[in-house]
């Protein structure tokens, strides 16, 4: 065979096409990437360098200053106990809120798909229209129940609340899966006598753990990024840390400290984004199995 | 001739079968009992309540007197409210076709195999897993005027270049808009990707034998084939522009002024700060009927005309 | 000059090496059929020759060019796919006329094209319908009618009718050896794992298993003179029987001996030398068995009958394994009924049992 001939693989020629792809890709990845870069470098500057410096540059002088500051002294309001205040609220209402929404999800989906109850359906029907309406339309009279049986901003209500609003999309994600699973299993645990429950705690709940990670992922991520319902029915003893981030970087008289302001930032995003590394292809999972909508 | 009796002890009589189904079914009714409630109460009763507390003139109480159309009336000619119809309006078309074209784009790109293709996926995703308090406390820092892009892009060398926006009154509602691309372009892109991993394969190859350009195949073959994706994506997105509360709170706190008032805070500050209940929920219901007016039609076209044919 | 030429070719998936150094040549206007199990690597050389797949080493020709480098469009060849592959939202028409739309090919020449292809399939009628508007049948044709405008010398055929019924699968693999025959000198390269396909459709047959040709024949060779044991039993329903056994060379001759049943091999083309105590593997096919009542092999007793209209295929035990032997369908016959067995050592094949190989 002739060596200046085609033969073996086809050499790989960079065509512009090829570059502007990477070119296009990268662009977009500085563009997503930005703001983590100068939220993390930004809380290791001492105040003077931010003022005189580059937004963009690593700091000269690093220092954990701003990161102790907003943990424990940053004020938040009120009290000046930093936002670690508000990370221990965040998980005190996030534990509760996750297991009780996930495990109402799961119950609901489950008699949805495998029990034919009347009116079942019309009731799914509304639960999903009702994930479409703003908050803003329930919430002054959500107030005014909760003040009247007295658990207004408390754990307890800002618990409720999640619960709540966490309904259609547990309930959706779980009747989707479980409507995916073969009918056969269910009706060889009745014929061997299975009730509701027991089929339930025995059968179903086992083969759920797919679903229990995606509905996992989603609800740690979505009620510890909270800020609505937070503000509105925690309570000022139970804010979570959304709440007063927000109010270390905005409610601040005089000079803003930018360092303490990105250090409390990148603490209150450290969770979801362990979370999100950490998951991988669990949170893809968990936002196609969300978005398979009806 | 024999005859054949059938005993009739051991046939179940209708009554007795419809009693035993009711039993069996009453746990899954019983389980279903606090999702029931809380669909009443919560979804269709508060919902309700708020629509009655418009036509009173409540303020830092409930009071269950009437006044009609007042606190309508009054909406359409406050500033603030006006305002925030106009912004959410603007929000919600440029945010929905962002999201759309460059979350397209970029599971188009990501899709043409290219090295390190899950480390771009990651980078272009994770911003959805940030809470819109931090997507919006971290823009506001980075399109500060003084400390911000603006001296950034100055000190080197362009002195000229302003990039004021965000305390600009024409202008800041646009940072809100690049904030949210920032935030949901991932979201898009991963719902799509998902949709161009599901087009056959053979299809391609057809195409390559074919000799169709590889542009040409994502315009004529491969987006048509999309639409079901797309829609889903654009339902997702809509549904987040109406919620629109957090990231402006956290970016401008609606300003300067009220530049980037939505009518999410509208309702907000007037429930809770301006003690004006009734005209905050009369902004909430009306907020109530645009998200029925989009919905009605999608829902109508996916669910109930389909019926229709197929009868 | 062939028309298709395989020369010393590679595939590497990522580490793994695919077909080291495979050569085969395709004559012109011939039907080829390239047949094997799941896995056997017989798409993964189709789509090497489609220019699908990049070839690690070696090289690609067609119709006397180098297309080792060229993309599928410029090889001259046009592809039909199992999943038929039609574009979604076009119509038929649209689907036949776009490869040639985008090769800037004049719109009455297009229109020529599509016509001819469409009489010739007949699916003129349905020139304006949608895919999802057309059955699975009428989807292929429309498949095979977007090869055909192509006017390309080469078709390649990835497993077209695997999607189908089994009454289109008939009707269709008709309608394509007609095509082939209406077509004259086009040569069709057929990837498949029906064995029946490849019996009626090829000219000559290509098996292979594991990524190695095992046989390239014409069906008549590859049937009555497997090269091996697995071509032996891939090809050819109900499958031949295998008999263990060994050679003895007693005073007459070589004889196949397996426990009580012996078998004079005197009819037996050899290849090679037979050697005395090798042990083999007697192959004889179903139809190849005479039931008589003294034959070769006795003792014989009737186990099942399967009667399939023209045929009965009765399988038959002597304690020493089971046979099937195909005879007429209006044989009767009933189980435990005594039967002998007539074998003629011109029509078995010997395969050496170490190596499978044929003797």
């Amino acid at each position: 065979m002739n060596a200046a001939e085609p033969q073996g693989r086809r050499p790989r020629r960079l065509t512009v096409g090829r570059i502007g792809i990477y070119a296009f890709l990268i662009t977009a990845a500085l563009f997503f990437l930005l703001p983590l870069w100068i939220m993390v470098v930004t809380s290791f500057k001492p105040m003077e360098e931010i003022r005189l410096g580059n937004i963009l540059a690593l700091p000269v002088t690093l220092t954990l200053e701003a990161w102790t500051k907003a943990w424990s002294s940053a004020c938040t309001g009120l009290e000046c106990n930093g936002i670690r205040v508000g990370f221990w609220n965040s998980v005190r209402i996030l534990v509760p809120s996750v297991i009780l929404s996930i495990i109402a999800g799961a119950i609901n989906g489950y008699a949805l798909s495998f029990w034919r109850v009347k009116g079942a359906n019309v009731m799914f029907g509304v639960l999903l229209l009702g994930a479409f309406i703003p908050y803003q339309v329930f919430l002054y009279p959500l107030v005014r129940i909760f003040s009247l049986t007295g658990i207004y901003n408390s754990l307890t209500c800002i618990v409720v609340v999640h619960v709540i609003f966490g309904l259609p999309t547990m309930t959706l994600l779980f009747r989707n899966y479980y409507a995916g699973l073969p009918i056969e299993l269910f009706k060889a645990a009745r014929v061997d006598g299975g009730g509701f429950w027991t089929i339930f705690l025995r059968v179903i709940l086992p083969m759920s753990t797919p679903m229990l990670v995606v509905a996992t992922i989603l609800q740690v991520t979505g009620i510890w990024n909270d800020f609505i319902f937070g503000l509105t029915f925690a309570g000022r003893e139970n804010l979570p840390m959304t709440v007063q981030l927000n109010n270390i970087v905005n409610s601040t008289q005089g000079e803003r400290a930018y360092n303490v302001d990105m250090a409390a930032t990148m603490l209150a995003a450290l969770v979801p984004l362990v979370v999100y590394f950490v998951s991988g292809r669990w949170f893809v999972r968990g936002i196609a199995a969300g978005a398979v909508k009806g | 001739m024999a005859t054949i009796s059938i005993p009739t002890s051991n046939v179940s009589t209708g009554a007795t079968r419809t009693r035993r189904r009711i039993r069996t079914r009453l746990p899954a009714a019983f389980a279903l009992l606090p999702t029931a409630l809380v669909v009443l109460v919560v979804y269709i009763g508060c919902m309700l309540w708020t629509v009655r507390l418009s036509f009173t003139s409540s303020t830092l109480l409930p009071k269950l007197d009437w006044v009609g159309f007042a606190q309508y009336s009054r909406l359409f000619v406050n500033d603030r409210f006006v305002t925030s119809a106009e912004n959410i309006v603007i929000f919600g078309a440029l945010f929905i076709s962002g999201c759309l074209i460059l979350g397209f784009l970029l599971a188009v790109f990501i899709d043409q195999n290219v090295r390190g293709e899950s480390v771009f996926r990651t980078m272009f995703l994770y911003p959805y897993a940030m809470s819109f308090v931090v997507t919006g406390v971290a823009w506001q820092w980075f399109l500060n005027p003084g400390l911000g892009l603006q001296k950034l892009v100055r000190d080197m060398g362009f002195t000229s270049f302003t990039f004021d926006w965000l305390v600009n009154q024409n202008m800041a509602i646009y940072t809100i808009v690049i904030a949210g691309l920032w935030h949901g372009s991932g979201l898009t892109m991963a719902i799509l990707l998902a949709g161009l991993r599901g087009v056959d394969e053979d299809l391609w190859k057809a195409a390559r034998v074919d000799g169709i350009p590889t542009w040409r195949v994502y315009t004529s073959v491969v987006l048509p084939l999309l639409r079901p994706m797309i829609v889903t994506a654009t339902v997702l997105l809509t549904a987040g522009v109406v919620k629109l509360y957090d990231l402006v709170v956290a970016m401008t706190l609606g300003g300067p002024g009220i530049a980037t008032e939505v009518p999410a805070k509208f309702v907000m500050d007037h429930l809770f700060e301006r003690n004006n209940i009734a005209l905050g929920t009369a902004a909430a219901t009306i907020m109530l009927i645009a998200v029925v007016a989009v919905l009605a039609p999608w829902i109508y076209a996916r669910y109930i005309r389909p019926q229709g044919r197929h009868a | 000059m062939a028309a298709v030429s395989v020369r010393d070719v590679s595939v590497a998936f990522e580490a793994v090496r695919v077909f080291d150094g495979l050569s085969l040549d395709i004559e012109q206007g011939e039907f080829i059929v390239l047949l094997g199990p799941s896995g056997c690597g017989k798409s993964t050389l189709l789509n090497a020759v489609a220019g699908l797949l990049d070839v690690a080493e070696g090289q690609i020709w067609i119709d006397g060019k180098n297309v080792t480098w060229e993309e599928p469009k410029d090889r001259g060849i046009a592809m039909v796919f199992q999943s038929y592959a039609l574009y979604p939202r076009m119509s038929v028409r649209e689907n036949m006329s776009f490869g040639l739309k985008m090769a800037k090919t004049p719109k009455p020449e297009i229109e020529k094209r599509v016509n001819k292809a469409a009489e010739l399939l007949q699916i003129t009628h349905l020139l304006d319908r949608r895919p999802d508007q057309l059955s699975g049948g009428q989807r292929q044709r429309v498949a095979i009618g977007r090869a055909l405008v192509r006017d390309a010398a080469v078709f390649l055929f990835d497993e077209p009718l695997s999607n189908l019924d089994a009454q289109l699968r008939n009707e269709l693999r008709v309608e394509i050896k007609r095509l082939h025959a209406r077509l004259g000198n086009t040569t069709m390269i057929y990837v498949t794992h029906d064995q029946i396909e490849a019996m009626t459709l090829a000219d000559r047959i290509v098996v292979m298993k594991e990524q190695k040709i095992q046989q390239i024949g014409s069906p008549d060779e590859i049937y009555r003179r497997p090269s091996n044991l697995f071509v032996a039993g891939f090809v050819g329903s109900p499958q031949m029987n295998f008999i263990k056994g060994r050679i003895e060379g007693n005073g007459t001759g070589p004889e196949f001996v397996s426990g009580k049943r012996r078998l004079p091999l005197s009819g037996y083309r050899f290849s090679g030398k037979p050697i005395p105590g090798q042990e083999v593997v007697l192959g004889v096919r179903p139809e190849h068995l005479e039931i008589t009542g003294a034959g070769t092999w006795s003792d014989f007793k009737v186990d099942i009958v399967e009667p399939m209209g023209a045929d009965t295929v009765i399988w038959c035990s002597d304690g020493d394994g089971t046979i099937q032997v195909r005879t007429s369908g209006s044989k009767k016959a009933a189980p435990g009924e005594p039967l002998g067995l007539g074998v003629d050592a011109a029509h078995v094949s010997l395969f050496a049992s170490e190596t499978g190989e044929r003797l």
